[in-house]
């Protein structure tokens, strides 16, 4: 359950130490959502977290976030505790609603949390254009909203939480509500972005390619109680050098069958002799 | 029947004009809107001029209830008696003003005091809502409060609040009757406005407020760039039915309270001429129809302004 990397030097981007999470129920014992989980993220690294509905994958970026505090455990973002880091806005967030404010444009939403923390007008101005820029959406930013597509809300919203430069990403299942092909396009982005960031990424998905393609290590999740069944390593090169090659790369496939293996591996022991890489694969 | 259709019309049409689902009206839909109230109007006319001439004289009785009304002149005079009248000076004297000039200043004058008790209605019902909204607490102690003021009658708290304001003095300050009734008009005018502001207060969705959260900004801020902005569409409703109780309760207080100079008060003075002068007392009742529909029209001026907030707004 511990990092297999070899430790780094600087301090964890997130750091989970044998967390639980009870929701509590008026009658009986409770909904166990999450028990014993510890995880480490280093600084730069993608990590996505993938399970069945249930497998507390969500609750467990919420209390990164500190949307919700843990019954047990600890949490540590940059060696602060999640409270201190959401307080210093050491992470940005995108779920997967986009969540924009309609009335306001793609550049108004972008600005909102520069805007919250009092940056000047015209640093916002330029802020707002460089990511509008980074994220393809250049003419549209006096835009509103519903005047957007799915995917190019999702844009913004990617942007807005980049907005403040974080080293951190927190996304949950931002690509979950959009169709397969935006959705690949959107994940080339993605590793575009990273890979100029250098932010690390706690990514939630139910998409074994997406976790894949994306990320640096696969936390699979297994649900009642939520608990990490293991972690691949999935090794596929830097995000500078990720394109739309690797999704037809050998060791793409290998570490695709490897995870669901690890997924399904409850329900059928025969799960490993499917053919690696066979095309209709759970795709959400 | 016409006279329900009409109203319903006119309180449709925003609604129906930001989702329309006819993309190829001809007509703009607010304009179009406005024509079928218009209509509605034309049609309620001729219903009344057509029963009025082919109704018996008696009105149409059933099992000994009368049904329907008389069509005498006296009852039901004709539409254009009504509109001539209103260029007739008020009484028989000399110096007497015409009938519309009078109708106008009462209206003018119950107007403004509507003016106010709606300025005081919505600012305690945004309080309240406030208030409801910051803490569960008070939600569940003032709700049923605010919805269990609307069951006391009017008239009976019309003496009441003339005698407490009675006693109210201090320095210059005296309390006036038409305080009175503007602080009856606001006890109408506050509870939708509270209710509605409320509802809009707390309509951003879960998304939006943990995103307020993970921005780590406190309430006020959260109130200034999310929760009032998303509750316009709900406020705006709000108000207008604040407007127009202001208006009905400022019309209705005028004549329990016994203030001369508004309509409320016309209304009663020109019922008793009746008998002899049968288009007279239409007057003030077509003067309080236009506060009501100027207080209205107000609030619509409003909605303009905020339109930006109503985007992609769905239903209310």
């Amino acid at each position: 359950m511990t990092d297999s990397k070899p430790a780094f030097t600087s301090i964890p981007a997130v750091n989970v130490r044998g967390v639980s999470r009870v929701f509590s129920a008026r009658k009986g014992a409770g909904v166990t959502a999450l028990e014993d989980v510890s995880l480490t993220v280093a600084p730069g690294e993608f990590v996505s977290l993938i399970g069945p509905s249930g497998c507390g994958k969500s609750t467990l970026l919420r209390l990164i976030a500190d949307l919700d505090a843990p019954t047990s455990g600890s949490i540590e973002v940059f060696g602060k505790p999640a409270r201190q880091a959401r307080i210093d806005q050491d992470y940005g967030i995108a779920f997967q609603q986009a969540g924009l404010l309609p009335w306001r444009t793609v550049a108004g939403n972008i600005e909102l949390p520069l805007e919250l923390h009092g940056l000047g007008k015209a640093a916002r101005r330029r802020r707002a254009a460089e990511l509008i820029a980074l994220v393809g959406l250049s003419d549209f930013a006096r835009h509103y909203p519903d005047q957007l597509s799915g995917g190019m809300q999702q844009r913004v919203a990617i942007a807005r939480s980049l907005a403040e430069s974080p080293s951190l990403l927190l996304m949950d299942e931002p690509f979950g509500a959009l169709d397969e092909m935006t959705r690949e396009r959107m994940q080339n982005e993605l590793v575009r972005i990273c890979a100029e960031t250098q932010a690390a990424v706690v990514f939630v998905t139910h998409s074994i390619p997406e976790a894949v393609f994306l990320s640096n290590r696969v936390v699979v999740m297994s649900p009642r109680p939520g608990r990490i069944r293991s972690i691949v390593d999935v090794s596929l090169g830097d995000m500078a050098g990720r394109g739309e090659d690797l999704r037809e790369d050998e060791g793409f496939f290998r570490a695709l069958s490897q995870v669901r293996d690890l997924l399904h591996g409850d329900e059928a022991s025969g799960a490993g002799t499917r053919p690696a890489g066979a095309r209709g694969v759970e795709t959400r | 029947m016409t006279r329900q259709t009409e109203p319903t019309q006119q309180t449709a049409t925003p609604t129906r004009g930001v989702a329309g689902p006819r993309r190829r009206a001809i007509l703009h839909p607010r304009l179009r809107g406005g024509l079928f109230g218009l209509a509605g109007l034309a049609l309620l006319a001729l219903v009344w001029e057509l029963y009025k001439t082919l109704g018996p004289a008696d009105g149409v009785i059933l099992g000994g209830i009368t049904v329907l009304p008389r069509t005498t002149d006296l009852a039901m005079p004709h539409l254009a008696v009504m509109a001539v009248r209103l260029f007739e000076p008020v009484t028989g004297a000399a110096s007497a003003l015409p009938l519309w000039q009078a109708v106008l200043a009462g209206a003018l004058f119950t107007l403004g005091i509507a003016a106010v008790g709606w300025l005081v209605g919505v600012t305690v019902g945004l309080a309240l809502a406030l208030l409801m909204q910051r803490f569960r607490l008070a939600e569940s102690a003032i709700l049923p409060w605010i919805i269990l003021s609307q069951t006391v009658p009017l008239i009976a708290i019309a003496p009441l609040v003339r005698r407490w304001g009675a006693q109210i003095q201090f320095g210059e300050f005296t309390w006036e009757s038409w305080m009175s009734v503007a602080l009856i008009a606001s006890y109408l005018a506050f509870f939708p406005v509270s209710i509605g502001a409320l509802r809009g207060l707390s309509s951003p969705d879960a998304n939006h407020v943990d995103l307020m959260h993970c921005y780590a900004v406190g309430w006020w801020k959260t109130l200034w760039r999310l929760r009032l902005p998303a509750s316009v569409g709900y406020l705006l409703p709000a108000l207008r039915l604040a407007a127009v109780s202001a208006v009905v309760g400022s019309v209705v207080a005028e004549v329990s309270i016994g203030l001369r100079g508004g309509i409320g008060r016309l209304i009663v003075e020109y019922a008793g001429a009746a008998g002899g002068d049968p288009g007279k007392p239409w007057a003030p009742i077509f003067g309080s129809i236009l506060v009501g529909l100027v207080a209205a029209g107000f609030v619509g001026l409003i909605g303009l302004f905020l339109r930006r907030f109503r985007r992609g707004e769905i239903s209310l």
